[in-house]
């Protein structure tokens, strides 16, 4: 009987559980999980503080599912120590775990600068785990003025979430514009507007320098007093467990597309991983649930001997806030093409007879349909991309295609 | 497993299936009541290029990237029919921005919709094929396209 063992119990965790099981029904599967709750939807902390899901509604498998799984689970554990020739993986106990194959699903944790003076400050959080957002939940009321350091995805979604519970709600980033990793600076414009609309305000290409108590100091000079601080900078992927037992790493563990790691018999998958990019043709840590799931799906197929590969790993996010929504896909690389009106966005970015990537603000399309000509590498000279360009569209495929697509089981 | 399909040659671009469809999901029994000078949210949508026109709606795939993207564990497989819990979902678009056929979309309070093969609803079997005056939509077991 093979030994399965998972370190991390998030949502690539669970595709890998998903896909050990869809392999092999015997084997017995060890889950050290930090912390202490069954998989949970990460990306709804924030609709949870903004109050459109409850925690009745944010697990992501129900209660059943370790169980039901044959899934032994070390709650409130963490993994320390990977040892890749014995085969074992040491706990913060000192346990030891053996494996014959394992998956590192660890995840990211969120990045904190030095900044001088953050001891001093009473009310600080980060906004990753479901904790995080219910010791905030506690520590926000009404009166409270929140400072938010950082308007990536994570910090917005916070200030979204809080808005409606505190005081007032401030976001500051070194960068000159919101969500720079997805967004140039008119799109990022539009989405700016629409949170100053809902009462949150913004300090950009500024960052705190120094806190004291209750005060930050900014780099311009400008001084800000809050009651409550939020630290969303950026996250690092948990990758040291691979990289301190000699296995290659980048910005997060090396993966192939079969989500091996240079060790052999341990896998990787979800945010701790670095796979390809294949919108741009190079690695990078994609960090998305889908990709999550995805990768610890495949992940898991493989560890229990089948044969699965994730070679369709892109970048794509679907963030909205206050109901406008931006999606945006793969990379911004070669011919633009462009729509444009009042605060919707559409551009479509094409290299090499190939759709690279596309950024959709405020507009109701069927935004997949795109999505899967970027993943399938389709060239574009296969379909009607003129009639494409305008509207999503299947129909702009080839007799051929729709006859594949749409005249049998898919 | 049955799944609706769609023969383009025989769809006449009536729209019908989109009226039927919004109505048998509506929980309604007077379709005049359901469906007359409001805005309709259907599940099935007709697809008009240059000269075809033909029904469109979730294709209950086997692997559904839908379902894996989900960020809240709103879609699921149920014997074979991709299902959506419509208390779960938090109309984040991320299925939208996956799903290669576009069969979903908001409904009217925001949260997204997809075929069910009204297998949940009064209609018992998909409302779209019962009422299309020329079987352009068909509901039949049929293996992968060669
Ligand atoms: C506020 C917020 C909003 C988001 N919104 C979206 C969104 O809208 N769309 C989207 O696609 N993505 C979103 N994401 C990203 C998404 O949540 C992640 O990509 C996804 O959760 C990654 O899953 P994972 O399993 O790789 O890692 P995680 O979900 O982070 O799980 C890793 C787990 O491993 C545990 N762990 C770490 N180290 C160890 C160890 N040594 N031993 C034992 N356990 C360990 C951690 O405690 C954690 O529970 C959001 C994230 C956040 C924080
Ligand atoms: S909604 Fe789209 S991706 Fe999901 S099962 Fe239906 S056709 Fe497939
Ligand atoms: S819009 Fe709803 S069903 Fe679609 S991915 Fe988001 S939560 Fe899931």
């Amino acid at each position: 009987m093979k030994r399965y063992v998972i370190i991390g119990n998030g949502i690539a965790a669970a595709g890998c559980i998903e896909g050990i099981r869809s392999t092999d029904g015997g084997g017995s599967i060890t889950v050290v999980s930090a912390e202490k709750r069954g998989v949970y939807c990460r990306p709804l902390i924030s609709y949870y503080l903004e109050g459109k899901t409850d925690l009745s509604r944010m697990g992501y498998r129900p209660d059943d599912f370790y169980e039901k799984n044959g899934c032994a689970v070390l709650w409130g554990r963490t993994a320390v120590k990977l040892d890749p020739v014995s085969r074992t993986v040491t706990l913060d106990d000192g346990a030891a775990v053996e494996y014959d194959a394992l998956c590192v699903a660890a995840g990211s944790a969120p990045f904190v600068p030095g900044f001088e003076g953050l001891d001093t400050v009473e009310k600080k959080f980060s906004f990753m785990t479901l904790d995080d957002a219910l010791a905030l939940e506690k520590a926000v009321d009404k009166s409270s003025r929140v400072l938010i350091v950082g308007a990536g995805l994570i910090g917005l979604k916070c200030a979204e979430g809080i808005a409606g519970r505190s005081g007032s709600v401030t976001v500051c980033d070194l960068a000159d514009r919101v969500l720079s990793s997805i967004l140039d600076a008119e799109c990022a414009g539009i989405m700016q507007r629409r949170l100053e609309e809902h009462g949150i305000s913004f300090l950009l290409g500024d960052s705190a320098v120094r806190f004291d108590g209750g005060r930050a100091y900014m780099k311009s000079g400008a001084v800000v007093d809050f009651d409550v601080l939020v630290l969303a900078v950026g996250v690092r992927a948990n990758s040291s467990l691979v990289k301190d037992a000699g296995g290659e790493t980048g910005r997060g563990i090396t993966v192939d597309e079969y989500m091996r790691t240079s060790l052999p018999g341990v896998f990787a998958a979800g945010d701790c991983a670095e796979g390809m990019d294949i919108s741009a043709g190079q690695r990078r840590v994609l960090a998305i649930l889908p990709g999550a799931y995805m990768q610890g799906h495949a992940a898991g197929v493989n560890m229990a001997g089948g044969s699965r590969v994730y070679d369709k790993g892109i970048p794509m996010n679907s963030i909205g806030f206050f109901g406008l929504h931006a999606m945006t896909a793969g990379s911004y690389e070669g011919d633009v093409y462009e729509e444009r009106t009042g605060d919707s966005v559409k551009r479509l970015f094409t290299k090499d007879d190939l759709l690279k990537g596309f950024i959709l603000i405020g507009r109701d399309e069927r935004a997949g349909i795109y999505t899967s000509l970027i993943r399938e590498k389709t060239p574009l000279s296969s379909i009607d991309f003129e009639a494409l360009k305008k509207a999503a569209t299947t129909a702009a495929f080839s007799p051929e295609i729709r006859r594949k697509k749409f005249g049998g089981a898919v | 497993m049955k799944r609706v399909y769609v023969n383009e040659e025989w769809c006449l671009g009536c729209h019908l299936c989109e009226y039927n469809c919004a109505f048998a999901n509506s929980g309604l029994s007077d379709m005049a009541l359901a469906l007359k000078g409001r805005p309709i949210y259907p599940r099935i949508r007709v697809e008009e290029g240059e000269k075809i026109s033909y029904a469109v709606s979730c294709r209950h795939c086997e692997d559904p990237i839908c379902v894996k993207s989900c960020i809240a564990g709103a879609l699921s497989k149920e014997d074979g029919v991709i299902r959506i819990d419509s208390d779960r979902c938090v109309g984040c678009f991320t299925c939208v921005l996956v799903c290669p056929y576009g069969a979903l979309a908001p409904g009217e309070t925001g949260v997204m919709q997809k075929c069910e093969l009204c297998l949940q609803n009064a209609s018992g079997e998909p409302a779209c094929v019962k009422g299309c005056p020329n079987n352009a939509i068909v509901y039949e077991e049929r293996g992968a396209a060669l």
